[in-house]
């Protein structure tokens, strides 16, 4: 058996969002882990530029790169990675503590499974990101257009 | 008898192959099947293996859902072959695959061993303070309906690993114990005659254990049995915090229960069947 030659059929990366057809929830899931990369890696990026302060350089200087519309633009994306993190880390709080997915139940066809228990909460969530997201967005426009 | 008329309609077949003894790749390979209502996916199968090409490999057995033998992954979505109507999920073409996340033996069958390994590793039987009272017990163990239903629904897994072919986190971690076994993990935890939580814990709060999954849902939303993997898995974790913040409220497993040593049987009350334990 053991030196049988087989085919690894693990999806790797790709599989997050790909391979199959999915469901949202999954996309959620992979979105999650991305937004939670890159709010890491800005925060790894705004300790460094901080700490060159320390070093006597100074990068908030009028007209730097700091003032220029691709960094707000890039500003934009951590906040709106901020609030789609921040309100779907509550929801899978919630979930992962076991407190919306429901009781064990009798599996009867067509079969109903914690993913709708849950269902409300997270479109509740996702509506107040989107909220924050919006008010966010409204600000970015406002400094864009000045 | 009215003559009933079947409709055949020819569904193209595209089925994933790979040979290990001449492949490098897996490689998609058409077949023309003639369809009529009620054919599963696996009499398509069936059909191809009779008629086309008798070198496709494929695993069954019951033919009903119940073995667990034939998940695949159909038009994307891992589930059973033989529990699947053709014309439900296709009016021109048909993907077969095998399961993700699994090495492929040939064809369309999956090494399903890392996660049989894996579902012995939790601990899949009832615990007991005196091991000898698994196999010859010495009296009954008293159970509620109310606490049967704890952990009724997790017992319907047939171990088809359908939803360890969801699972994203296996996608990437595959020493993560994955759906399959933690659930069974929960449903021995919640059952009021074990006593074996602790030892359970030591495997599924590991690194590769419960706090892997972050609710993707698949395994829950693919599941042909309706056992709600996802649940069982959050469960499990609540057990876990609260086993470890010292939260949790003390469960010893149930007494045994043994009958009245003496005592006079109501008239007209039939016999009851021998006893099969304590005797
Ligand atoms: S939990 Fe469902 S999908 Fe997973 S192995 Fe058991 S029956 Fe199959
Ligand atoms: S809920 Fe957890 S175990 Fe189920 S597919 Fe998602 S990550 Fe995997
Ligand atoms: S052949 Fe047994 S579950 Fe499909």
């Amino acid at each position: 058996m053991a030196d049988l030659k087989r085919y690894d059929n693990r999806l790797g990366i790709w599989g997050w969002i790909g391979g199959g057809r999915w469901g949202i929830d999954r996309y959620a899931y992979a979105l999650h882990r991305i937004t939670g990369l890159g709010i890491l890696s800005y925060f790894l990026m705004h300790i460094i530029v901080t700490s060159l302060r320390a070093m006597g350089i100074y990068l908030w200087v009028e007209g730097q790169f700091f003032h220029k519309p691709l960094f707000r633009i890039g500003e934009f994306f951590v906040f709106a990675a901020f609030a789609f993190h921040a309100f779907n880390g509550i929801r899978l709080f919630m979930v992962e503590m076991g407190f919306a997915v429901g009781r064990p139940i009798e599996p009867v066809y067509p079969y109903q499974t914690s993913l709708n228990v849950q269902r409300p909460l997270f479109i509740a969530m996702m509506a107040l990101a989107a909220i924050f997201f919006a008010a966010g967005g409204w600000e970015f426009l406002q400094y864009m257009a000045k | 008898m009215p003559e009933t008329t079947k409709m055949t309609k020819d569904i193209t077949f595209h089925v994933r192959r790979y040979d290990p003894m001449k492949d490098k790749e897996p490689y998609m390979q058409s077949f023309q099947v003639p369809v009529t209502p009620g054919m599963v996916v696996l009499d398509g199968l069936h059909h191809i293996k009779e008629n086309l090409d008798p070198t496709l490999a494929l695993r069954y057995s019951c033919r009903m859902g119940v073995c667990g033998s034939c998940g695949m992954l159909l038009n994307g979505t891992p589930t059973l072959a033989c529990n699947t109507q053709i014309l439900d999920i296709a009016t021109t073409d048909l993907t077969v695959a095998p399961l993700p996340n699994f090495h492929i033996i040939k064809d369309l069958v999956p090494d399903l061993m890392p996660m049989l390994e894996k579902h012995r590793a939790i601990h899949p039987y009832i615990h007991r303070e005196k091991p000898e009272e698994l196999n010859d017990t010495t009296g009954e163990h008293y159970q509620t309906p109310e606490q049967l239903e704890h952990y009724l629904q997790f017992t319907y897994c047939i171990k088809c690993g359908c939803c360890m072919a969801g699972c994203p986190t296996l996608a990437t971690d595959s020493e993560y114990l994955g759906p399959q076994p933690l659930t069974q993990a929960y449903r021995y935890n919640a059952d009021t005659r074990d006593g074996g939580r602790a030892a359970r814990n030591e495997v599924t709060g590991d690194t590769h254990g419960a706090f892997r999954c972050h609710y993707a849902g698949e395994c829950s939303r693919v599941c042909p049995k309706g056992v709600d993997p996802a649940k069982a898995v959050q469960l499990l974790k609540r057990q876990l915090v609260f086993d470890y913040l010292h939260l949790a409220q003390k469960q010893t497993p149930c007494e045994l229960l043994h009958g009245p040593a003496k005592g006079e049987k109501m008239p007209n009350i039939p016999t009851a069947p021998a006893r099969t334990a304590g005797v």
